[in-house]
């Protein structure tokens, strides 16, 4: 039984030690199917106003088309006018897009709000918790929120208005 | 006249030169203690768009006048703790990476505390364990007498 000793206790470690990197790499985000999940309800900062937070739940009630994009992002920059237009028609619905950074700072975001004429809400993701528990691997990637908080919908590309209005209205 | 305009030059550069912030860091002095968000790599060989665009927050920091300090606080006010390069501790390979080197120093102490025993006692015995088991008494004695037949018929 003395001979087993370090062996055992060897191997028992290298069983340990393999299971806990599975462990963290199962809980990875990466893609990853969303859609029926509840939305992560975080609080997050909002843009431009300090000290201000707020979380999905402030939403409830409302469909949300949650888009997640960072202002160094090209594919970001070129979608942003199809964001900008669709707002008021959602608005107009009921819904809204809300727009959270991803690895920005204030005032790059803050200047590609204005460049863009953002007309929505823009809360900052400072920790990246909040996209990792979408799944967010890059940006931009969109998802659809119902009423209850559920993703009923998810686009990890750059958006078009085909999407967003299927999406929106299935989710109405 | 002269005299009365180079004192009007030097009354309004004055108050411009002073309004310049001294360097009080530089900027590979602060990137290579913090990572790209993006790519977690050291910022100061991070290639990405993303990384420019903290090497620019940073640069717009020491032209403020920022200490080291400050601007790692301030990138930690807009990234997080994570752009420090230090587990957060809320993922599961952050928990391994703060987790595994604790262990396997605990594996080692607890190795040591089973063998360090096991050692001092092989060294009390003065190693003394015999080298082959002890006779029985009847091959003891068979023994003795083929070495006296032996010694008999060995001459001189």
């Amino acid at each position: 039984m003395r001979r087993l000793t370090v062996p055992l206790l060897a191997g028992g470690a290298a069983v340990a030690l393999v299971a806990l990197l599975a462990f963290g790499l199962l809980r990875q985000g990466g893609g990853g199917d969303v859609v029926g999940r509840p939305a992560p309800a975080t609080p997050l900062p909002v843009l431009g106003r300090p000290g201000v937070q707020r979380s999905l739940a402030a939403f409830r009630g409302r469909v949300v088309v949650v888009n997640v994009f960072a202002s160094w992002c090209g594919p970001c920059r070129a979608e942003a006018p199809i964001l900008r237009s669709e707002q008021p028609r959602l608005q107009a619905r009921g819904a809204t897009v809300l727009g959270v950074t991803y690895n920005d700072n204030e005032d790059d975001a803050t200047a590609f709000v204005r460049r863009h004429r953002l007309g929505f809400p823009i809360l900052r993701d400072v920790d990246e918790r909040f996209s990792r528990d979408l799944g967010v691997v890059g940006v931009p990637e969109t998802f659809v929120v119902d009423r209850r908080g559920r993703v009923v919908a998810a686009r990890r590309a750059p958006v078009d208005r085909a999407f967003i209005r299927r999406a929106v209205a299935e989710a109405l | 006249m002269r005299r009365a305009a180079l004192l009007a030059v030097l009354a309004l550069a004055g108050p411009a030169g002073a309004t310049a912030a001294t360097p009080r860091t530089s900027l590979p002095d602060v990137e290579d203690e913090v990572i790209c968000v993006t790519c977690n790599v050291p910022l100061t060989i991070a290639e990405s768009a993303e990384a420019d665009r903290e090497r620019a927050f940073i640069r717009r920091r020491i032209a403020a006048g920022d200490t080291k300090d400050e601007i790692k606080d301030a990138l930690v006010a807009q990234y997080g703790e994570r752009v420090l390069g230090t587990p957060a501790g809320d993922s599961g390979i952050d928990l391994a990476a703060c987790l595994v080197p604790g262990l396997v120093v605990l594996g080692g102490l607890a190795g040591l505390a089973v063998a360090l025993p096991r050692w001092r006692r092989r060294r009390t015995d003065g190693g003394s364990e015999p080298l082959a088991p002890a006779l029985a008494p009847a091959d003891a004695r068979r023994l003795d007498e083929e070495l006296a037949r032996f010694d008999a018929e060995t001459p001189g």
